[in-house]
């Protein structure tokens, strides 16, 4: 086994970055199923350092106004809405 | 009849006329269609009806296609068995009692039981390959940028393309004939190649050079390999050449692609929150407590992996240990790729290391779900075109040769793949 850091407390502070909560069964199932993906993970150390220039340019459209959803359809699928705003949870 | 093909049966009626009329497509249920619930096989997106069309959904209508329905898909596309989905498993109609191969499945097995004449799938990793040969029909991945991902509801976007899967090359080609090309809301497609993709299913191997990558063949199993070998000589028969290439970068292929996926799926999920759209549950409680139990609630637990193991990759400190090496992995699988293809027409391998899983038999194994991705995740990172094509059974049940081209070379591997229809 390597040093792969992810135990049960990495899992939950991991989940609670990502915005996903777990109850313990489920980080102490997934730290061992990350130990052994992690572990997996580790044979990148045996890539060499490639020179990527990759050859992109970034694509624009001229600023022009066109045609998008209305407000109507952009909220049709929230739960909840308020004078034509979409309504979440309190921020603070 | 088979089982679970669709998550929403519905059809869709195309324009009258057009290269498709007459013809009936199924569609993959992370493909936006407007007024047509859109799920993404979650119960995140249960209720997810999109406010507008894909840009290959308004194509397909265009041609003249009738959709039927949208069809069973892993979770997000993250899975090789179509088990992850929140609707339950599909049935692979050419090995019952199997897995009909993922994320694509409902596609690839709504061709195979003839409940639709083509689909349309989608591919990050071999998602439609895989599906493809695991239900012994036939599937297009194209290069990265040949079709638009406007409406794709996002899994990895800088590796994932929609393609078609038929019975045959040729119905495959004809409906990528009506999907590729540019399309203003999506900056990274690209002017398609004057090619006509159908015409190009000829058969003409005649002269064709085939590069075989050892590093593809030696790790699938006996039953695939005697296959592969099988259709080779085929190929040869008809007047085609082989050689061996070795491409040493495939050995990191499957790790660089599962931790770039990931990473952009950590990202791209971030958007289902609850408020905007999504499984809210009206739950109590501050913004990041609200968001995080409707997470919970709404994804599945390979979607919960992915999202949590892509977060550790791009966090503070683990960032250059596994996300740049991981980019330095996706460089070096390109150039040798590119050099391979500079003595070769195409690259052919096993799609598939094994022959499908049987039902409930990969689900508590992550990595050994991921390491049945080898051949097809390659191809992914290098942004190039594939297909795969029947090639016999192994052991009962069917095994799919791939063939990879050069960036927009759709042309050549419609043409080898065609040689074996």
């Amino acid at each position: 086994m390597s040093d792969t850091p992810a135990g049960p407390d990495t899992v939950r502070h991991v989940a609670e970055l990502a915005r996903v909560d777990l109850d313990d069964d489920e980080a102490d199932q997934f730290a061992e199923q990350f130990a052994d993906i992690l572990d997996y993970f580790e044979t990148l150390d045996e890539v060499p350092e490639v020179d990527r220039d990759a050859d992109l340019v970034n694509v624009m459209r001229p600023d022009e106004e066109r045609e998008g959803l209305t407000q109507d359809e952009a909220l049709s699928n929230a739960e909840g809405s308020e004078d034509g705003y979409f309504k979440g949870p309190n921020v603070s | 009849m088979t089982d679970n093909v669709y998550i929403t049966e519905e059809r869709i009626e195309g324009d009258e006329e057009g290269p498709l009329a007459g013809k009936t497509i199924a569609v993959k249920d992370n493909i936006s269609t407007e007024g047509v619930r859109t799920t993404c096989g979650s119960a995140m997106l249960d209720e997810y009806v999109p406010p507008y069309d894909a840009t290959v959904v308004d194509r397909l209508k265009t041609a003249g296609g009738t959709i039927t329905g949208k069809t069973n898909m892993d979770e997000f596309g993250m899975g090789t068995t179509t088990e992850t989905s929140a609707f339950g498993a599909t049935e692979n109609p050419a090995a019952p009692g199997h897995v009909p191969g993922g994320s694509s499945g409902g596609s690839a097995a709504a061709v195979a039981s003839g409940e639709a004449d083509l689909a349309l799938g989608t591919d990050t990793g071999g998602s439609v390959r895989c599906p493809a040969a695991f239900c012994g029909v036939v599937g297009i991945k194209p290069t990265y940028g040949l079709v638009s991902r406007y409406g794709l509801i996002a899994y990895g976007n800088s590796l994932e393309q929609i393609g078609p899967l038929a019975e045959n090359v040729e119905d495959a080609a004809e409906l990528l004939d009506a999907i590729a090309g540019e399309d203003p809301n999506d900056a990274t497609t690209r002017e398609r190649p004057d090619d006509d993709y159908a015409a190009a299913a000829d058969g003409d191997v005649d002269g064709l050079r085939i590069g075989v990558p050892t590093e593809l063949v030696e790790g699938a199993d006996e039953g695939v390999v005697e296959q592969f070998w099988r259709a080779i000589d085929e190929l040869e028969s008809q007047g085609a050449s082989y050689h061996e290439v070795s491409l040493p970068s495939v050995e990191h292929a499957v790790e660089a692609y599962y931790v770039i996926a990931m990473s952009e799926a950590s990202s791209n999920l971030a958007r289902f929150d609850g408020v905007r759209y999504g499984t809210s549950g009206g739950y109590e409680g501050n913004w990041n407590e609200a968001f995080a139990a409707s997470r919970r609630e709404g994804f599945g637990d390979e979607v919960k992996r992915r999202i949590l193991l892509g977060t550790f990759a791009l966090s503070a400190g683990y960032q250059d240990k596994y996300y740049k090496k991981a980019q330095d992995a996706r460089a070096w699988v390109k150039q040798d790729f590119d050099e391979a293809l500079s003595d070769a027409d195409v690259l052919a391998s096993p799609t598939m290391p094994v022959t499908p899983f049987e039902l409930g038999e990969s689900l508590d194994d992550p990595l050994k779900m991921y390491l049945a991705d080898a051949n097809t995740t390659p191809v992914n990172l290098a942004d190039l075109p594939a297909i795969s094509v029947p090639a016999g059974e192994a052991d009962g049940l069917p095994v799919g040769i791939q063939f990879v081209g050069p960036a927009f070379g759709e042309k050549e591997i419609i043409r080898a793949g065609s040689a074996l229809d």
